[in-house]
Formats: C-alpha cells, sequence, structure tokens
C-alpha cells in the first residue's frame, strides 16, 4: 500500500499544489509566476503520463492518505479513465498556459493568474484521481474557488454579470451534490466509491435510493451543463478572457461529467432507473438545443460556448446507452472534447482580436486578412461537427452504432441531427465572418500586432491543438484502445474496488457478477 | 430527535429557496447561505444524533468506549463550513462589484453579457 | 477608524490574541485546538489591527502579502506530507521525532509543521479577505 509505486497517484494532484503554493509564495513576481505556472503543469503532465504507463501496465492504483486504511480513510485512486484523462487535461493545460503567456497581461499576472490556474488544475486532477465522494466535493470546490478568482480576471463590466450567474448557479450546484452525499452517507454510512459500489448493491432498491441517484443526475448535470440546468454556462463563458474561457470549457464541464459516468456506474451501477430514463431525455435536449443555439447566435464566443453544451449532450448520451460500445464512444468523446473546446475558444477569442468584434455579421473577410487563423478555425470547426477525418467522427460513430444496437433511437437520431446542425453552424459562422468579402473598400481584418513575438504563441498553441485533433482523426487506434479498456474496467469494477479496499474486498457473488461482465446496465 | 432536526432542516429549504427565487442579488446571497447551513445541518442529522458524548478518547486510552458521537459527520460539516465560508465571502465582494458596476441588484435588469439584441440584418446575397 | 480608545487597547489586545492563537496551535497536538481555529484567531487578531490602524499599517506589520503568507503555508503543508516518502509511508503519514536528549518532547513531528501550515494558510486567507473588504470602502 505504501510503497514508491502507490505515490504515483499523489504526484499527479500534489504537484500542481505545491506549484500553486509556491507562485503564491512569489506574490508580486510575475516572471517568477509565471516559470513557476509553466514548470508546474510540465511537471503534472509529466507525472500524469508516468501514472497513466503504471497504471496501463499494472491495473488499477489506490494509495490511502496518512495510512488509514480505505474505507476510514480518503483514498486517491487511478484506473484508464482517470489517469488517462488527467492525461489529456495536462495536454490542454499546456496549450491554454502557452497562449496565455501572450494573452495574458501584466494585470492578470498582479491579479493570480498563475496560482489560479495552478490550483483549477490541482482541483481537476483531484476529482479525476479520488475515489471517495465527499473528496470529490472538495475538489469541485477547489476547481470552482480559482475559477472565480479566473473568470473576473480584468473585471470588465459584462465579466462580472457573467460571473454573479456562474457563481450563484454552480455553488448551488455543488450544495446539492452536498446534499446528495450527506444522504447518501446517511444511508450506507460510508463516502468510499469502492465501498459505496458495494454496499448500494445491498440496498433495497426503493425511493430513498432513487431520489439520492436523481439528486446526483441534477447537482452534477448543472456541473456538466446538461438541459435543462446549462444556462449558466452560455451566460458566463464568453465573457472572460480567451484563456480562461478555453480553460473552463477545456476541462470544467468534463469534470461533471466525468464525476456522472463515476458515480453512476460505480457507485449506482444498478439503481437510479429514474435518473437513467431522465438522462436520455436530457441528453437528447442538450445536445439539440446546443446545436440550435449554437446556430442562432450571433456572438461568435457564445457560439462556442453552445457548441461545448451540445458535446455534453453526446457524453451524457454514452452513459444514457451504457452499453460498452457506447462508453468507448463516451469516453473517446471527452477526450476529443477536452482538446476542441480549448481550441475553438482559443480561435474565437483569436477572432475577436483580429475583427475588433465578436459579432459575426460584422465581422467579414478574415481569410483574406488572418488565413491562418482561418485554416485552423476551419480544421477545429469541421472536427467538432463530426466529419470523418477529424477525431470528431469517430467517437460518434460507436455511438451510433451503440444506439442502434440498444435501440436508442432517440439518442441516435439526436446524435446525427446535433451533428447536422453544428455543421451548419461552423459553415455559416465560417462563410460569414471568415468568407465573405469585406464591403466596401474596407481593409481586410488582420491579426498583424498576433504574428510578431510573444504572440506566435497564440497560433502555436492553437495549431498543435488543430493537429492534436487532425492527427487523432487520422490514428484513432490508441485512444481507441485506451477508452475500450477504460470502458471495460468501468463495466466491471472488481479490480478497482480490490485496488481501493485491498485484496479480498469482494464478495464471492460480486466476484461472479464483476467476471461475467454484468456490472452495468 | 431526529424528526425535530429534520423539520428544521425542511423548514431551511423551504427559507433557503424563497429567497433563492427573489429577484434580488442580496436575497439571492443570503438564499445560498441559508442552503448552505441547511445541509451542513442535514449532514449532521444523518450522521445520526448522539448527545453529550464528545467523540475524544480518554486520557490512558487506545480508544473511546462505545456510545461517543460520530465524529465523522462533524469533519465533513468543518470543511463544506470552510468552504462555504470562503466561497460566501467572494460572493458578497461579487455583488458588491457588480452594484458598483452594473448599478442594479435586480437579475431581471443584469443583461450585461446577453444582451438583447435585435434579429441579425444579413440576408443571403449578402453571404 | 478614528477611536482613542481603541487605538490605546489594540497594541495589548493583538500582542494578546496573537499569544493566544499559538497556543491553541500548538495545543491541538492533542486537545482540542489546532491550526485551523488557531489561524482564525490570529487572523482576527490582525483584522482588529487593521480596523485600529488602517490598511497601510496592517500590511506593514504582516512584512509579507497576505497570500504570499498563504502560499507559505500551504507549500508547508504539503511538503509535510511529503515527508513520509523517505520513511516508505503513504502520502500525509505523520512522522515524529523525538530527541535524544529530551525524549519527552512532542512537537517534532510533521503533523506540527502540517498544522503550522494551515495556520498560516488561514491567517493569510482571512486577512486578504479583511483587507479586500476593508479596501473597498
Amino acid at each position: 500500500m505504501s510503497d514508491a509505486s502507490a505515490w504515483l497517484v499523489v504526484w499527479p494532484v500534489l504537484i500542481p499544489v505545491m506549484a500553486a503554493a509556491l507562485a503564491a509564495a512569489f506574490w508580486g513576481n510575475a516572471r517568477a509566476q509565471g516559470a513557476i505556472g509553466l514548470a508546474g503543469v510540465l511537471g503534472q503532465l509529466v507525472s500524469a503520463i508516468v501514472l497513466f504507463a503504471h497504471v496501463w501496465q499494472n491495473g488499477a492504483l489506490a494509495m490511502s492518505m496518512g495510512g488509514w486504511p480505505a474505507p476510514f480513510g480518503i483514498a486517491l485512486a487511478a484506473d484508464t479513465l482517470g489517469a488517462g484523462l488527467t492525461v489529456v487535461a495536462c495536454v490542454a493545460a499546456l496549450a491554454i498556459l502557452a497562449f496565455g503567456l501572450a494573452d495574458t497581461n501584466a494585470d492578470h499576472h498582479r491579479a493570480g493568474f498563475y496560482p489560479l490556474v495552478l490550483a483549477l488544475m490541482t482541483g481537476v486532477a483531484g476529482a479525476f484521481l479520488t475515489s471517495d465522494v465527499f473528496n470529490l466535493y472538495v475538489w469541485f470546490e477547489v476547481t470552482l474557488i480559482s475559477s472565480f478568482g479566473l473568470i473576473v480576471l480584468g473585471g470588465r463590466r459584462e465579466q462580472i454579470d457573467g460571473a454573479v450567474k456562474y457563481a450563484i448557479l454552480n455553488l448551488i450546484a455543488t450544495t446539492f451534490l452536498l446534499i446528495a452525499i450527506g444522504l447518501l452517507y446517511g444511508l450506507t454510512g460510508t463516502l468510499n466509491m469502492a465501498d459505496l459500489s458495494l454496499k448500494v448493491a445491498d440496498l433495497p432498491q426503493d425511493a430513498v435510493l432513487e431520489t439520492i441517484a436523481l439528486l446526483f443526475l441534477v447537482s452534477l448535470g448543472m456541473k456538466a451543463a446538461l438541459f435543462p440546468l446549462y444556462f449558466w454556462l452560455p451566460a458566463a463563458y464568453h465573457t472572460p478572457l480567451p484563456t480562461v474561457s478555453a480553460i473552463f470549457a477545456a476541462l470544467l464541464t468534463k469534470v461533471g461529467v466525468y464525476a456522472l459516468i463515476r458515480v453512476f456506474l460505480t457507485v449506482f451501477p444498478e439503481s437510479g432507473e429514474l435518473a437513467r430514463e431522465a438522462m436520455i431525455w436530457a441528453a437528447v435536449a442538450t445536445m439539440v438545443l446546443g446545436a440550435l443555439g449554437a446556430l442562432a447566435e450571433a456572438d461568435i464566443r457564445r457560439f462556442v460556448s453552445f457548441t461545448v453544451v451540445s458535446g455534453v449532450g453526446v457524453m451524457i448520451a454514452g452513459l444514457a446507452i451504457g452499453s460498452e460500445t457506447a462508453l468507448i464512444g463516451a469516453i473517446f468523446y471527452i477526450v476529443h472534447s477536452i482538446i476542441i473546446s480549448a481550441a475553438l475558444f482559443m480561435a474565437a477569442g483569436l477572432v475577436v482580436r483580429a475583427g475588433r468584434t465578436a459579432q459575426v455579421e460584422d465581422l467579414a473577410g478574415l481569410y483574406k486578412g488572418s488565413p491562418l487563423l482561418a485554416i485552423g478555425f476551419l480544421l477545429v470547426g469541421l472536427s467538432l461537427a463530426g466529419v470523418p477525418p477529424f477525431a470528431g467522427f469517430w467517437p460518434k460513430v460507436y455511438l451510433v452504432q451503440a444506439g442502434l444496437a440498444e435501440q436508442s433511437y432517440m439518442l441516435v437520431a439526436g446524435i446525427l441531427l446535433s451533428g447536422f446542425l453544428t455543421l451548419l453552424a461552423v459553415g455559416r459562422t465560417f462563410a460569414i465572418a471568415f468568407w465573405r468579402a469585406a464591403p466596401g473598400d474596407a481593409a481586410p481584418a488582420r491579426l498583424t500586432e498576433a504574428l510578431q513575438g510573444e504572440g506566435r504563441l497564440l497560433y502555436a498553441s492553437l495549431g498543435a491543438l488543430a493537429i492534436l485533433t487532425f492527427a487523432i482523426g487520422l490514428y484513432s487506434a490508441p485512444v481507441v484502445e485506451a477508452s475500450t479498456r477504460a470502458a471495460g474496467e468501468l463495466l466491471a469494477p472488481g479490480p478497482y474496488i480490490e485496488a481501493v479496499l485491498g485484496e479480498g474486498a469482494l464478495p464471492a457473488d460480486t466476484a461472479i457478477r464483476v467476471e461475467t461482465g454484468e456490472g452495468g446496465e | 430527535m431526529e424528526g425535530a432536526f429534520a423539520i428544521l432542516v425542511g423548514a431551511l429549504f423551504a427559507i433557503s429557496i424563497y429567497l433563492l427565487l427573489s429577484g434580488s442579488l442580496i436575497r439571492l446571497v443570503l438564499g445560498i447561505f441559508v442552503l448552505g447551513n441547511a445541509t451542513h445541518l442535514l449532514i449532521f442529522v444523518a450522521g445520526r444524533l448522539t448527545r453529550e458524548e464528545p467523540p475524544l478518547i480518554p486520557a490512558g486510552m487506545k480508544f473511546a468506549e462505545a456510545g461517543f458521537a460520530n465524529p465523522l459527520p462533524q469533519a465533513l460539516i468543518l470543511t463544506a463550513i470552510v468552504i462555504s465560508f470562503s466561497l460566501f465571502a467572494f460572493l458578497l465582494v461579487l455583488a458588491y462589484r457588480a452594484y458598483q458596476a452594473l448599478g442594479t441588484v435586480n437579475t431581471d435588469e443584469m443583461r450585461e453579457a446577453e444582451p438583447v439584441r435585435a434579429a441579425p440584418k444579413l440576408r443571403g446575397r449578402d453571404v | 477608524m478614528n477611536s482613542l480608545v481603541l487605538r490605546t487597547a489594540t497594541p495589548f489586545l493583538v500582542a494578546l490574541t496573537v499569544l493566544f492563537s499559538i497556543y491553541v496551535l500548538l495545543r491541538g497536538h492533542n486537545e482540542p485546538g489546532g491550526g485551523f481555529i488557531g489561524g482564525l484567531i490570529g487572523a482576527s487578531a490582525f483584522a482588529t489591527y487593521t480596523i485600529a490602524e488602517g490598511i497601510r499599517a496592517a500590511r506593514r506589520a504582516l512584512i509579507l502579502h497576505p497570500i504570499a503568507i498563504a502560499g507559505i503555508g500551504l507549500f508547508l503543508a504539503g511538503a509535510s506530507g511529503v515527508a513520509s516518502l523517505v520513511f516508505g509511508d503513504a502520502f500525509l503519514t505523520g512522522q515524529w521525532w523525538f530527541p535524544a536528549f529530551a525524549p519527552d518532547f512532542k512537537y517534532l513531528s510533521t503533523v506540527v509543521l502540517f498544522d503550522i501550515g494551515v495556520y498560516m494558510v488561514v491567517v493569510g486567507t482571512i486577512v486578504a479577505i479583511a483587507i479586500a473588504l476593508e479596501e473597498d470602502r
């Protein structure tokens, strides 16, 4: 339990928190904070890759804090899903931080940009790697507190307005999560997810459990931006700095989706019928309404916000179908969406920089002025819509296949319709803002200042993510393989439970259930 | 005892939801505060109530004897109180700044981030 | 605030409160108390000082920026958890060191270091909030 290899699960959480502490200790010294920030995220990425490699070879890994054995102590645990998502989150964070080096100014640094980003990364990694529901709540609050600091960086009027809506609705969501956790604790007397998995299965499947599952769906669905609880997202995500929008869109909703997957597959694998029924409808509505919102939106950054919402619906569709193929699609889509949401907000930020307005109809001739930006936007936009050679295509193939096999025609129709609408919205935005000639003799909007010096970082980080999504599309085998293993582990959580609780924690009949792979729906 | 506390928790939830549905930012913030307190009390009751038996191990003993209060909910509530306290402090400052920046605490009038716009004037031939 | 009574009493009050907060911090080792509650008491001392003497005097008295204090505290707390790596234990496992000349002295441990870290985090954060609220007026 306490050998050095178990420490691997601690480092992805510990490195950013120590870096955040150091960066805060150097308050007022932006140069030192920047160096610590980059080193911190880089160190986190390396530790996450090492952890993932270890989990890939040796299976799930867990460590109890302070040596108090689980379920009494708090355990961190990594399986393929948690470790893999930590790696992807760190990759996205590194690209976003590189973007931020050029996007933020001295005022933002003075207000604590780097310590806040590091604290956010701590919370994200903690949420991916914890095996304790109350600890999960704490990591949510860590990300929430640091995101509050980030969203008001700059302090423009519309930012304050967006921050009010973001703060109040997210606080209500985490409070509901706390209510659900408190009730679950009252029912089972434990908070450890592995232990809960065993204890909930033995409880009578009555209305109390149903209510708790619904509360989890409501609170985590609010964090993940699921219909009808997504309104805070398009109200807030377009207001902060492009860097901050990118990091929020890439990571925060995905943590919510991850938590939904973890709670519904590890804690409630066979209960919560009502919540699952509601999940199907919520997923369809989120996909379609998000895409419709994107199509209707006149502000390019709000357009991107709505596409993020639509993507959440696709991921939850995978969870709602619940078969192995569907989960492969959902997990692949999370990886895809982390990369694509960051890239889209970066591209939208660059468009606003180049055109000096966010209104699509006031933008024109961007292709002539900044062809590189136009190509970057088109690449990530097509990947978002799920056009074949890009990364967005493959998870939808898995999801549609799974939906047809499980006869969830509603979800299949939703996925296809939302993909079509998204393609339409991307095409419309591209045609109006980039392709259309600038009216009259007005000079084409040009991104000259961004192409010099530090500004190259803006393009380099957007380009890196665009190439990444293209590369995953062309050679998707590794991601599919990792998603397949992660989905398999979710449906047969035996090894995860044994890693957390120790050998022999599984009762005999559970072992049989796990072996036949009937842990899921 | 638990029954009385359950009613109290319910009353607190009712108050907080009434406040949350209000259109004034200040009442919203107060509603979140009451909601947090109701939740803390709920966790406390969910951990079962044991009176006058602090979970302390007496001097010279390895562990406490049976019948002490459940320490885990207290630890959870302490954590949650600390978090909600700092978030409440942030919300207060944010509400104040919002009043300074936007000149209103009426949530219906806070439309800076989502302005009501006329329909776009674009036609097909412009594209 | 311009109150003669408060300004006269503040030096004694602040000194006593800080002393008491350190007592509570160390008492927390085996009895009720600890870094969090001690930190709150210490922060209230600085809040009193801020009210009586103003923000500039309070900043001078703290020497470091309050958030820097919190950062150092967080770093100490994290580092105290890593110490157990050397001894082959899990993260955050307490490590004690009883020197030969004073075998009953129980304060040389990573647990105390963690508590001191928590104390600094709480003092730093609360004072930062108090100063931010005070500056606003």
